[in-house]
């Protein structure tokens, strides 16, 4: 009996392994982005940077002379979208990985099916839930909010501030970064006077500022995805705030500076080095990528590479580096090897993975960054030492 | 709590209160000629901020607003032209969902038109960090520039439907078609005029609160939310009720934010509203006599 039971089991898996060689002989990679709806800003130029990508590697003969088939999904930032779109891309598509969503909401909500399913989801989204605690298939190439906001908090205090006024918005995004802000505050010696949080769809924020500021804030800590974000150092200057703005890295679309104009002036935030790419010293290991990323894609979509489509580019690279180091496009062999994978250069960071660490990234990925003159440029950190000897 | 902070909350409030009405405005001209609420209102706020700064890349600020409002009036005569000027029987509900129709068909052309990026007009006056300071309290001059022109929009209106020949047409229309038509009234024309009109004033009021709200293909619909509770709380067709049912909600979010979590805003917001339809379904200055006249 169970020699039958495992000759069927045998059986099975043989049909499963024939299937995909039977299939055509391309790899299959679905993409669950927001490429409308209010993270359009995070979808529309991951979805675009996919596409660059995956032209690229199939012009050049594609991964072990397989070509790869694309198939983006939009969600609009909708989880309950995001959730069917993952159940079609896995039972009828049969895709090898998923990469996306965006944003962290849609991330969770199709984080079990991902794992059950046994299907590869490389996340597009910040969050820190999505890879802590460990699910067996789901990566994410976003830096984690613990490390941004250690950042935060290393830098106010190398500026000698102690009290935030902390702003946030009904996201998941916004929620996840408050949690971790209440957290570490303390640890820290950071005194959270203050702790609104606003709808997305603010349009102005006057109140909450005047609040934050009447709490005795001496820096303002804003963390969202959403046009607000640039809406709340607007209103801040025009009530006269004069301390310190720090945003997340969120933060990181130039289109936001141009939106708060004048206001923007001094915001620091952390974010990956795309943003600084052309300061970096040559010597930099991910000089290389950055300005390879930020070239070819500002000349073939004419407008500026944010760090949100360097996360496509990165979850991209992950897989294919991934599928050429297992030499097939056996889900179990590509999910073990991206867990192997080590000094991987991307965009956020060089991606080191392990079984415990489905991010791969740690807090150097984020580099403090503020903003002159309508340009972002590296801020002069004083903080560096501290992180070099907290990592270890 | 002392009197600048207040007075810094209350300012607030007015920012608000002003941007929602606003947008009201042009719910009550459709509504007083034709008795239906345009769901797309929102969307010829939208367009209006949107074409002026498209066209301010290349034209000067008044020349911009100025020829963004005549497309939106454009647009809004050719919508009413195609889509609504030939229906048979147009029934108060048939004309609603057609306008939701329109307004999902102005978004996500808007959406292919400019992408998904967030745009904003500069300040009239100023920049981002300029403010006018009463002491502690900080008011920003495009606040001004918003209160100022829905104070001479509200003024045009009221002029317009009371003292001129097609303004008391256009009442005439809304109060009894029929009855209008009969008169020797071209119905369709107010029709058509009222889509005109608001188009023009909603493309009007995306430009000037574009600075302050930014503008994205899918805000219309957000500021149309708050504009009808606005426009339902001073009483459908009365714009004069509409800014001060604006002033009356902004105020109250503003010191709702004072003392609850920023979260509950809404929360009380729309209770008030609600709260209102209960006891007063006409609104704060609608006339109850008048509203029981009307079909919806």
């Amino acid at each position: 009996m169970k020699a039958f039971k495992f000759l069927a089991v045998l059986l099975f898996t043989c049909m499963v392994l024939a299937a995909p060689a039977l299939a055509k002989d391309t790899i299959k990679i679905g993409a669950i982005l927001a490429v409308t709806g209010p993270a359009s800003f995070l979808g529309a130029p991951e979805a675009k940077t996919l596409e660059m990508v995956v032209e690229d590697i199939n012009k050049k003969g594609g991964i072990k002379g397989k070509k790869i088939e694309l198939i983006i999904k939009d969600s609009g930032a909708s989880p309950e979208k995001a959730l069917s779109f993952a159940k079609q891309l896995i039972e009828e598509d049969k895709v090898l990985a998923i990469i996306g969503p965006s944003t962290s909401g849609e991330t969770m909500k199709i984080k079990s099916v991902a794992e059950e399913a046994k299907a590869i989801l490389i996340s597009c989204a910040a969050a820190e839930v999505i890879v802590n605690p460990v699910a067996k298939y789901v990566f994410k190439t976003p830096q984690m909010d613990k490390h941004a906001v250690i950042k935060i908090f290393e830098q106010m205090k190398s500026m000698k501030l102690a009290k935030a006024g902390v702003l946030s918005s009904n996201t998941g995004f916004g929620k996840a970064g408050k949690e971790q802000l209440e957290k570490l505050a303390a640890e820290y010696g950071i005194q959270v006077v203050a702790n609104e949080v606003y709808d997305k769809a603010s349009t102005d924020l006057t109140a909450e500022v005047t609040k934050v500021k009447a709490a005795g804030a001496e820096a303002i800590i804003n963390w969202s995805i959403e046009p607000a974000q640039a809406i709340v150092i607007k209103n801040a200057r025009q009530l006269g705030f004069k301390g310190p703005i720090f945003q997340s890295h969120g933060f990181g679309n130039i289109e936001y500076v141009k939106a708060a104009g004048e206001a923007a002036e001094g915001v620091i935030f952390p974010a990956g080095r795309l943003l600084v790419a052309d300061t970096l010293p040559e010597s930099h290991p991910q000089k290389a990528v950055l300005t390879k990323y930020k070239k070819e894609y500002e000349a073939k979509y004419k407008e500026e590479a944010s760090t949100f489509g360097g996360h496509a580019y990165d979850a991209m690279i992950i897989l294919k580096a991934a599928i050429e180091k297992a030499g097939s496009t056996d889900k179990e062999a590509v999910r073990n090897a991206i867990e192997n994978l080590k000094g991987v250069v991307g965009t956020g960071g060089v991606f080191t993975f392990s079984a415990q660490d489905h991010n791969g990234l740690d807090i150097n990925a984020f580099e403090m960054i503020t903003v002159k003159k309508g340009k972002f440029e590296l801020l002069a950190s004083p903080a560096k030492k501290e992180d070099t000897t907290k990592k270890k | 709590m002392n009197i600048e902070l207040l007075s810094q909350y209350l300012v607030a409030g007015i920012t608000y209160g002003t941007i929602y009405a606003i947008v009201a405005i042009g719910f009550n001209i459709i509504y007083n000629a034709t008795g239906i609420i345009n769901f797309a209102q929102g969307e010829f706020v939208m367009l209006g901020g949107m074409i002026a700064i498209s066209l301010h890349t290349f034209m000067p600020l008044p020349a911009a607003i100025l020829a963004a409002v005549l497309a939106a009036m454009i647009i809004g005569a050719l919508i009413e032209i195609i889509f609504i000027r030939w229906l048979v029987s147009p029934s108060v509900l048939r004309m609603i969902i057609i306008t939701i129709g329109i307004s999902i068909f102005i978004r996500e052309a808007a959406l292919h038109i400019w992408g998904e990026s967030v745009r904003a007009l500069p300040y009239f006056t100023g920049s981002e960090i300029t403010v006018f300071s009463i002491g502690n309290v900080h008011i920003s001059p495009q606040v001004i520039w918003v209160t100022g022109i829905a104070a001479v929009i509200v003024a045009l209106l009221t002029f317009f439907f009371n003292y001129t020949l097609l303004g008391r047409q256009m009442r005439a229309c809304s109060s009894n078609r029929d009855a209008a038509r009969l008169c020797g009234i071209n119905a369709k024309n107010m029709v058509t005029l009222s889509f005109v009109l608001s188009a023009g004033i909603g493309a009007l009021a995306g430009c000037v609160v574009s600075p302050i709200t930014y503008v994205q293909y899918d805000s219309g619909t957000g500021l149309a939310i708050k504009g009808f509770t606005v426009a339902i709380l001073g009483g459908l067709g009365n714009s004069t009720a509409a800014i001060a049912a604006g002033l009356v909600l902004g105020t109250l979010e503003s010191f709702c934010v004072m003392v609850l979590p920023t979260a509950f805003k809404d929360v009380v917001s729309i209770s008030v509203l609600l709260l209102i339809l209960f006891i007063r379904p006409s609104g704060i200055f609608g006339s109850v006599e008048a509203s029981r006249l009307k079909e919806f």
